[in-house]
């Protein structure tokens, strides 16, 4: 918890002198809540006539008012694209967030995925009326055991940590049905693993054993096996993992595993460095959930909708969940119903679909070519960044080549009473996203850059004499540009530890107007 | 060809002589040489845009779409008009192309989404509280479910026979490998089930929904008296929202976590996901839910602002001790939601929810005249079962035969619940009077 001593509350603010009487500066807008300017009276929406009809809602229909704010359709406009505004976006800027993949979203996945022949489609027509849905989902199926070399692949899951929990979920339902579900019940996490493997591990029942990294910032064969033994399960590992660097003992590691009876869940979520470079198979896996929202560049959305679809080795593919798609004689047919073994229904419904279309487009638009040249590039952007900087900042694995990041740690601030956060908020002035920062948490202070794929040289070159730019000065001791910061964005610093104190959850009347209306 | 890398030969030789090695595979010399990939991955090459265009286009013309028939199918996803200003408004690139929001200083509009739209959220179900949305409504289900657990310290839930099957499924799943019990009920499509008898002291929640699977709207307050009397929790689920435009929202009811899909107002069908859960619950339980939310505070200058917050509750700051393994949630979908719900406001809600009912009511009774078909349901929505006198799988199949998308068989969803003879219908505003009497002669068709 807020373990590295990461500020949560803003600085003492000097006065601003950009005062208006509006609030607006320029070409940013101040927005009232849709509860300040709507009207349970308005809507933007007209309709047509029903039919005349009894009624058959009974005792339960609704008698009190709900108190919903309606606009009509030019204030909504203005509302939402004002509020857009105030978001930074990867269509507007370099979004270099470690360990997220902010790639460029291409349009034309937008345009397939809202085809009515996808998106006007529901999920439980007679599948003689969706035929072309079946194809599509195997289709992409095919590409991803393709691409990863594995045996079989399960697609509801609906974001990446429901990934995780579906492979977990298999794993573990290979382990009963061999009769050992009452003694491999704990599973090695390593400390620089996402937070959500762990908190998977606990969901389903496992205990977690923790496995220190190395100081070279990867995982030994030696320190798994150590940790190994009868009660084990698993290892979940990321690779290549959370500091951006490929784990060299993969192979060995993932034969120790074996070894000792458990089995090996790779956190896929750093896929994107090594597609058509090597295969997840032939490093041992067992299951790995695939990130279309970062690999395959279906877009972020402010926080989703992702799509999680989890490959799985042959010794795992009896226990995927329901559905999947079978083909007989040149038909598709669905599975919905569980068998024995199986894990049973992981949400409504066939997952992602919408998700699907947009990640097929991007594998097809690359091809074989394009998927390892977007890999090459990602991996090569990422160690420009990291030795065009390495001699102003500190890199905690030393002049080792990274994969699709590069992490730097905050060693190179110690005397400057200038933190990480400090630093990140000072990119926001100069126009930037900051880069990930505290995580992961084995190095102190973590700053993670991902470039991706999708940077020209001279996009990264303003980048990098930026970074630059505010690395000199923080050793210089301007320590005013760092510590205000941000200045210049929609907001400055906010209050944190007073939003989880007093939480505000919820617009609700001002007590004087209630009497008067009820928005 | 490859139309989405900046990248030039050239500056690729460039890039990779400052980093100082001889070519791009020195960068990936930590991958065991044996297991390097030596020929391109046996795969289609890049295509061009018309060709993408032309390959998927094809896959999607092998499919009905639901605007192009007379369609009645629901079941846990609706088909319902969505403005051309949503599909617009969530397709601005600051908005699908940023991220989770976790530096608020530029992230303002999507944090100002989510606080409106957890207000949305709490209005309409009548909670006093929702967060920032959930995968869909199944899973929301299943979080409900596990967040009863730790409040009441128990480990065993109870589900009603009229809970959608496939969310039935989802908490038998996570409570099969979390070590919990469920009591799950026989299908019910007369909503005639007793939850009550079946309520003990182990009892952590009852899951019971409105409308129900088949169509059933179900008073929730008896239940929830008796579920508070002995320690438990009262979850409502449902799976059509516009229903809350016209029905009694489960806050009234008594109901402690609600839970539902959000799927029919601003989204659409798109074969089954992405959809948005919804998640309600009551102050006091906060601190146990699931999922992102987003919270009010000031900046330094003392401006309101938005932040995600409480967030250790989450995996990322708690870990093994989070209370949710969740770490996305269905933002832009919520932001469709919202954007819709914003137009639609309170007067416009309450007039689509009044055509929906109005519409299957006609439906209802039109087929209700049919020969040999019966109504089943007392009190419903936009969603009714009948009876029919032929197994409705197979009628389903001769309607879409004759282009009508009749609805769903009970068959389905419960394949071993004996209720082959029954069929789920749905109307929604989508529907025209041709559409539902075109249903009505095909149907009247088939049965003869």
């Amino acid at each position: 918890m807020n373990n590295q001593g990461r500020p949560t509350r803003p600085a003492e603010s000097g006065a601003v002198e950009t005062r208006t009487f509006t609030g607006n500066r320029g070409l940013d807008i101040e927005e009232p809540l849709l509860f300040e300017i709507g009207r349970v009276e308005t809507t933007g929406v007209d309709f047509d006539l029903a039919p005349s009809h009894a009624d058959r809602l009974g005792p339960h229909a609704r008698r009190d008012p709900i108190g919903l704010a309606g606009l009509t359709e030019p204030e909504t406009m203005r509302h939402y694209v004002r509020l857009s505004r105030k978001n930074y976006a990867i269509d507007s800027g370099l979004y270099p967030l470690g360990s997220c993949t902010m790639k460029h979203n291409p349009r034309l996945n937008e345009k397939m995925a809202r085809l009515p022949g996808f998106a006007d489609v529901h999920p439980l027509q007679p599948v003689s009326t969706v035929q072309g849905a079946l194809a599509l989902i195997q289709q992409l199926a095919q590409a991803l055991m393709t691409m990863t070399g594995m045996s079989a692949v399960a697609m509801p899951p609906k974001a990446g940590a429901h990934g995780e929990l579906c492979g977990m979920m298999a794993i573990k339902a290979a382990i009963a049905a061999a009769g050992e579900g009452a003694t491999r019940n704990v599973v090695l996490v390593p400390d620089s693993a996402h937070g959500t493997n762990p908190a998977t591990t606990a969901l389903i029942g496992f205990s977690v054993r923790s496995v220190p990294a190395g100081a070279d910032g990867t995982v030994s064969a030696e320190a798994v096996r150590a940790a190994l033994g009868p009660d084990v399960a698993a290892i979940m590992l990321t690779n290549p993992n959370t500091c951006g660097l490929f784990e060299r003992e993969i192979v060995e590691i993932a034969e120790a595993v074996h070894a000792a009876g458990a089995y090996f869940y790779c956190d896929g979520a750093n896929f994107n460095a090594i597609v058509g470079k090597t295969r997840p198979a032939d490093l041992g896996v067992d299951a790995m959930h695939i990130n279309l929202h970062k690999t395959f560049s279906t877009p972020h959305g402010g926080g989703g909708p992702g799509a999680g679809p989890v490959v799985l080795s042959q010794r795992l593919a009896a226990f995927a969940p329901v559905p999947y798609v079978i083909e007989r004689d040149g038909r598709f047919d669905w599975v919905e119903q569980a068998q024995a073994q199986e894990l049973g229904r992981m949400c409504a419904f066939h997952g992602q679909m919408g998700m699907f279309v947009r990640a097929l487009a991007f594998i097809l638009s690359h091809g074989s070519d394009g998927l390892r040249q977007a890999s090459e590039d990602a991996v090569l952007s990422a160690n420009y960044v990291r030795v065009t900087l390495s001699d102003l900042m500190s890199a905690p694995f030393g002049d080792r080549p990274c994969m699709h990041e590069a992490l730097f740690d905050d060693s190179w601030l110690k005397d400057s009473a200038i933190t990480t956060l400090d630093f990140a908020k000072a990119m926001i002035d100069e126009g930037y996203h900051p880069m990930t920062m505290y995580f992961p948490l084995v190095v102190h202070g973590a700053m993670l850059i991902e470039p991706t794929e999708s940077e020209s040289k001279a996009s990264l070159d303003l980048f990098l004499m930026t970074l630059r730019d505010l690395a000199l000065r923080a050793k210089r001791g301007e320590v005013e540009r760092f510590l205000g910061a941000p200045r210049l964005a929609p907001r400055r610093r906010l209050d944190e530890t007073r939003a989880a104190r007093s939480p505000v959850l919820r617009w609700t009347a001002p007590k004087f107007a209630q009497a008067q209306s009820p928005v | 060809m490859m139309r989405y890398l900046p990248l030039q030969p050239e500056d690729r030789a460039t890039m990779l002589a400052r980093v100082g090695v001889a070519d791009i595979d020195a960068l990936f010399a930590d991958i065991p040489e044996a297991r390097r990939l030596r020929e391109p991955l046996p795969m289609p090459r890049a295509m061009s845009e018309p060709a993408v265009e032309r390959a998927l286009s094809a896959l999607a013309g092998r499919n009905v779409a639901a605007g192009s028939v007379p369609f009645f199918l629901g079941a846990g996803a609706y088909r319902h008009h969505v403005p051309a200003t949503v599909d617009h408004l969530i397709q601005r690139s600051e908005f699908l192309t940023s991220y989770t929001p976790y530096q608020p200083e530029i992230a303002q509009g999507t944090l100002q989404v989510l606080f409106e739209f957890q207000t949305q959220v709490a209005l309409l179900t009548g909670m006093e509280v929702a967060n920032a949305s959930m995968y869909d409504g199944s899973t929301a289900c299943g979080e409900a479910m596990l967040m009863a657990h730790r409040v009441t310290r128990r480990r065993k839930a109870v589900i009603s026979g009229g809970l959608h099957s496939h969310y039935a499924e989802v908490c038998a799943t996570l409570a099969r490998f979390a070590g919990e019990e469920i009591d799950l009920a026989a299908p019910d499509p007369l909503a005639q089930e007793d939850l009550v008898g079946r309520i003990d002291d182990q009892t952590s929640c009852v899951i019971v929904q409105t409308p129900d699977m088949f169509g059933n709207l179900r008073d929730l307050s008896a239940l929830a008296e008796a579920a508070h009397a002995r320690g438990a929790l009262l979850i409502a689920v449902f799976t059509e929202v516009v229903s809350l435009g016209a029905c009694r929202p489960p806050g009234d009811m008594g109901a402690d976590i609600v839970v539902g899909e959000g799927q029919s107002i601003g989204n659409a069908l798109s074969f089954g996901g992405p959809y948005v859960g919804l998640f309600a619950t009551r102050t006091k339980y906060v601190r146990q839910m699931p999922g992102r939310l987003a919270g009010q505070t000031v900046d330094a200058d003392g401006r309101r602002g938005f932040v995600l917050t409480l967030s250790t509750r989450e995996q990322h700051i708690r870990r093994e001790k989070a209370t949710s393994n969740i770490c996305t949630n269905s933002g832009l979908c919520a932001l469709a939601f919202s954007i819709h719900l914003t137009l639609l406001g309170e007067a416009g809600l309450r007039r689509l929810a009044e055509i929906n009912h109005a519409n299957a009511v006609d439906l209802a009774e039109r087929l209700e005249a049919i020969p040999g078909v019966e109504l089943l349901n007392k009190h419903f929505f936009n969603e009714f079962t009948i009876r029919t006198p032929r197994p409705a799988a197979a009628l389903v199949e001769a309607l879409a035969g004759r282009g009508i998308i009749a609805g769903c068989p009970v068959s389905r969803l419960a394949p071993d619940a004996g209720l082959d003879d029954l069929l789920i219908v749905a109307s929604t505003e989508t529907n025209s009077d041709e559409d539902r009497a075109a249903f009505a002669r095909g149907l009247r068709e088939a049965l003869s």
